[in-house]
């Protein structure tokens, strides 16, 4: 199956997010995604990913996208990094984004729009 | 900076702060790339030293980190004088946590620490005693 290319911006527009870092980086393009609460599981399983949707919001998730070196981070739920958070993953070159949906539907909406979950 | 300049790096890892959890890894994974270690590797490393990191800070009160950067491997020598691990095995299994509530406040704390770092690592060994503390080794291959 053909892989879709998409825009972090594009992203962002499909998830009505602001984007509250990293604007200069989002012409970015990402083709797959990983939507996780539990850090440790991102550690584990999302190795290779450049997008990550997460509902918690705390320093250790600009942590541990650093570790893998993803390049984007969407808080659902309208999760609202401090500036601590946002200076941590500015720099890093990450954007990252802030949407009111929920995980499901922030994912749904990408994936319909051909965002993969990739292997696990 | 060449090989030659840096072999061993050394971090102290303080409980104090949440927020700042995990900038030894950052500040050795920035230091590893300076060298060359190529992106696969790191990812490796960086995983493996930051679970390590994490660990520390939610059962051990810190600790000291070294990381020796050798020909052939990254050896990374985590050590606490924290309570030490009552059953290794227990500690091994994915699922199985002693973790506080403020550790899983964190996106941690699920027991996935010690079987991550054994995933992501070649070779991992580790010295406990009840009471005195803990030394996890980890080693991964250039």
């Amino acid at each position: 199956m053909e892989e879709t290319y998409m825009t972090i911006a594009t992203v962002a527009e499909l998830l009505n997010a602001r984007i509250l870092t990293g604007e200069a980086h989002s012409g970015l393009e990402v083709t797959s995604a990983f939507a996780c609460d539990l850090m440790s599981d991102v550690l584990a399983y999302a190795n290779g990913y450049k997008l990550l949707l997460s509902g918690l919001c705390n320093a250790q998730v600009i942590r541990t996208a650093e570790m893998l070196d993803m390049n984007c981070i969407i808080f659902v739920r309208g999760k609202c990094p401090d500036e601590q958070m946002i200076k941590m993953a500015a720099s890093n070159d990450m954007v990252v984004l802030r949407t009111d949906y929920s995980m499901f539907t922030s994912s749904g909406i990408l994936y319909q729009a051909g965002i993969k979950g990739g292997q696990m | 900076m060449s090989d030659n300049e840096m072999v061993q790096l050394k971090y102290t890892v303080i409980p104090d702060d949440y927020n700042a959890v995990g900038s030894a890894s950052s500040d050795a994974k920035n230091k590893l790339r300076m060298v060359g270690v190529p992106p696969d590797i790191l990812r490796k490393v960086s995983i493996c030293m930051y679970e390590g990191e994490i660990n520390m800070v939610i059962h051990a009160r810190g600790g000291e980190i070294t990381v020796n950067i050798n020909p052939t491997n990254i050896q990374m020598i985590l050590r606490d004088n924290g309570p030490g691990i009552a059953d290794i095995n227990k500690a091994m299994q994915a699922g199985f946590s002693t973790a506080s509530e403020d550790a899983r406040n964190l996106g941690f704390g699920a027991g996935m620490g010690l079987p991550n770092m054994k995933k992501f690592s070649d070779d991992m060994s580790v010295e406990t005693k009840l009471g005195v503390g803990t030394t996890v080794t980890m080693v991964v291959n250039l």
